[in-house]
């Protein structure tokens, strides 16, 4: 029995690291500059994708015919060769078999300009404005997003295949001093909630420990006096959108091997990422990042054939379930501050 | 009519937007949109854009979730025509009371919070529906397939009446099968009466309260109203309109399905009432069909059509326009869509009517002649 529940709880880590991320950069982006993005999940959509573009650039490949030899079929056999092979040679191929962690050398500052584009371009003049109409924008912006998306790319999702060393399951059950076999994960799984947790980490180490994020959470404590005492902070909570986009891009990126991408999967994730902001407490960094992790975990024991058993279809709703007792008594979150949007 | 029970402007504009409504097919026709299936369309998804303007416009309470009634008034009104009798009657009856209920059981959960947190509460209540009309209630909602009418229903009204149907059953409304034209006035019929309704609303003293509510709920639970029932019988309203609409498209197509529950097609209606104008009568009604003539206009036009339409250029720029604007229009549609609502969103927050509006103040303005009737007409 410890074993199932062991390994539920390890299945739901990795959704829990994506909505743990989603969830961290929609509340940077409501702590720092007090706007409710519904085009986070866009940003993640492009994330994704821009791990599909960086492929379709590296997977670019010669052809060259070869009448010597028969394919299977009996014609001349086709030789493919990636070009990028054909330059760099030997690093040429782990290029293109590591294509998906390359592409986030690529994302970062893809998704730092789009975030401080979108910010500057047109969330700015929705500061002063009710929270509905930026839900509204942003809304806007997101159906266009995905829209642009798959006229580019087409309405069917894109497999992206994971580095060919980081396929196949790994004994966790064996690590830990168990029987062997019982208790197998995929490897790539665990590189993503490893991989979130070093995103998590490196964002509240700059929060709290350089000069800027200094600057930056005293801003989100009191943005008046911070602007008061000479320093620029709308600049500073610009760069904290153009943060909060990268996150949310690599996050995507290194999703994509889990789920292949097509342009909803930004809307699938948003709709629950806000959810899980909600239970975690609006505009609490650690909240966010918590629920993430509880909620993906939650609802992988929903999904378990015994608790399924006693509540059918709970696995469907559990999340929003949650979501909505955690509003009705405990309107904060759970680890909300007080006072914050507790309406 | 009474003056006393209902001002000059406001029967003008009842009277003007019936005119508008019953002339549809002839003034329609020439933009291609003449045909009963989309003039159905119009109808319906107004009837849904006016039942939550009644709520997001007047109490400010923006719902994303409000696309559950609609399901909710489908699927019982399928079950209805399937179940009771194909009349139309006792399906629309039951759809409203049953969306109705749902939405007292849901409003009175949501409306303790506001703001962000009730757009997400409804947002979670409509989206747990949807999961659950995928999964676990499929034996009610029929999963992927959609709910159906078949031959074999039992109808036990129309049995016991003796009234016996061969092929493919169409609800009939006293006899007669609604389809066509007459499915259009049908619906037309209702999208008046509700506009009506919504229009009283909107000029009685609870409207007045819900206005209230929107400009300051905290100010009036310091007088002493207890705001909670007002914003609950708005909340209800809507839902049952939303219901109605659902009821409406399932008595002129029969077929529910569970996407019509999904969240994209709450955003949807807000998108349509934005666009159209929050809070007018009007406006959300011309957002609906704004959006549903485009949705079949633009979703139709391929290349081979604007290959046609621009013929005239010489050869390379044709193409190249071709191209372009091949990417806005056929699926591409909703790229425009969010285009133009993005726009809406920044520019004219007050949506078309706004925009008529200012238009009109220019005219005033400069000419002084144009009417402040036909404004009042629109």
């Amino acid at each position: 029995m410890f074993e199932v529940i062991f390994l539920q709880f390890l299945n739901g880590l990795d959704k829990g690291a994506a909505y743990a991320l989603i969830a961290l950069g929609l509340t940077l982006v409501f702590g720092t500059l007090g706007v409710v993005n519904f085009a986070h999940g866009a940003l993640f959509m492009l994330g994704a994708f821009c791990a599909v573009t960086v492929r379709m650039f590296l997977t670019m490949e010669t052809v060259t015919v070869d009448p010597t030899q028969l394919s299977p079929w009996g014609a001349p056999l086709e030789i493919r060769e990636p070009l990028v092979q054909a330059w760099l040679g030997d690093f040429g191929a782990v290029l293109v078999n590591y294509s998906v962690p390359f592409s986030i050398l690529i994302t970062i500052p893809i998704m730092l300009l789009v975030g401080i584009g979108l910010e500057r371009g047109i969330i700015k003049h929705f500061y002063k404005r009710p929270h509905a109409e930026q839900i509204l924008v942003t809304f806007g912006l997101a159906i266009v997003a995905q829209e642009v998306i798959k006229s580019i790319f087409g309405p069917n999702p894109i497999p992206q295949p994971m580095p060919t060393d980081l396929r196949g399951a790994a004994d966790i059950g064996a690590w830990l001093g168990m029987q062997a076999n019982v208790i197998t994960y995929p490897i790539w799984r665990l590189v993503y909630f490893l991989f979130a947790g070093v995103v998590i980490g490196a964002v509240f180490a700059f929060l709290q420990f350089t000069t800027f994020g200094m600057v930056v959470r005293a801003g989100m404590a009191d943005r008046e006096t911070v602007g008061l005492l000479g320093i620029n902070i709308d600049r500073r909570f610009t760069i904290m959108f153009g943060l909060a986009a990268v996150v949310a891009g690599v996050a995507g990126v290194m999703y994509t091997p889990l789920l292949p991408p097509n342009y909803h999967i930004g809307m699938d994730f948003l709709v629950l990422s806000f959810v899980v902001v909600v239970v975690g407490g609006m505009g609490s960094l650690p909240g966010a990042v918590a629920a993430g992790f509880l909620l993906g975990i939650l609802q992988s024991f929903a999904s378990m054939n015994q608790v399924k058993a006693i509540f059918p279809g709970i696995d469907q709703i559990i999340i929003y379930l949650v979501a909505v007792v955690i509003l009705l008594v405990r309107p904060r979150g759970l680890l909300g501050r007080r006072g914050v949007m507790e309406a | 009519m009474n003056p006393a029970l209902m001002s000059r402007n406001d029967l003008f504009l009842l009277l003007g937007f019936t005119l508008v409504v019953l002339a549809m097919p002839i003034w329609l026709a020439p933009f291609g949109a003449g045909y009963p299936d989309l003039l159905q369309r119009f109808m319906i998804y107004g009837i849904f854009a006016v039942g939550f303007n009644i709520l997001f416009g007047l109490t400010g309470y923006l719902s994303f979730g409000h696309a559950a009634f609609f399901g909710v008034g489908s699927y019982t009104a399928v079950w209805s025509l399937k179940l009771l009798t194909l009349d139309a009657i006792p399906a629309l009856f039951f759809a409203v009371i049953i969306s109705g209920l749902f939405a007292l059981v849901i409003g009175f959960l949501c409306l303790r919070r506001s703001g962000i947190y009730f757009s997400i509460l409804t947002l979670a209540f409509a989206q747990m529906s949807y999961n659950l009309a995928y999964s676990v209630l499929t034996p009610i909602t029929n999963g992927e397939t959609g709910l159906q009418l078949t031959l074999s229903d039992p109808r036990v009204i129309d049995a016991a009446v003796g009234h016996t149907f061969v092929g493919q059953p169409i609800p009939t409304l006293l006899g007669t099968p609604i389809g066509g034209y007459a499915g259009f006035y049908f619906c037309a019929g209702f999208l008046i009466i509700t506009f009506f309704i919504a229009q009283r609303i909107a000029g009685s003293p609870f409207g007045m309260m819900l206005k209230a509510i929107k400009s300051n709920q905290t100010r009036m639970q310091f007088t002493g109203f207890n705001t909670r029932p007002y914003a609950l019988s708005a909340f209800v309203i809507s839902g049952m309109y939303a219901g109605l609409a659902g009821a409406l498209l399932a008595v002129t197509d029969p077929l529910a399905g569970a996407e019509r529950m999904q969240w994209t097609a709450s955003g949807e209606v807000v998108l349509m009432t934005i666009l159209g104008g929050v809070g007018t009568l009007v406006g959300p009604v011309i957002g609906a069909w704004i959006i549903k003539y485009f949705e079949n206009i633009l979703s139709a036009l391929n290349d081979n059509i604007l290959a046609r339409f621009f013929d005239f250029l010489p050869d390379g720029v044709d193409t190249f326009f071709v191209k372009v604007i091949g990417k806005f229009v056929g699926d591409g549609w909703h790229l425009t869509l969010g285009l133009v609502f993005v726009i809406i969103v920044i520019f004219l927050p007050g949506g078309i009517m706004e925009g008529v509006r200012r238009v009109a103040a220019m005219f005033d303005r400069s000419g002084g002649k144009t009417s402040t009737r036909t404004q009042a007409a629109e």
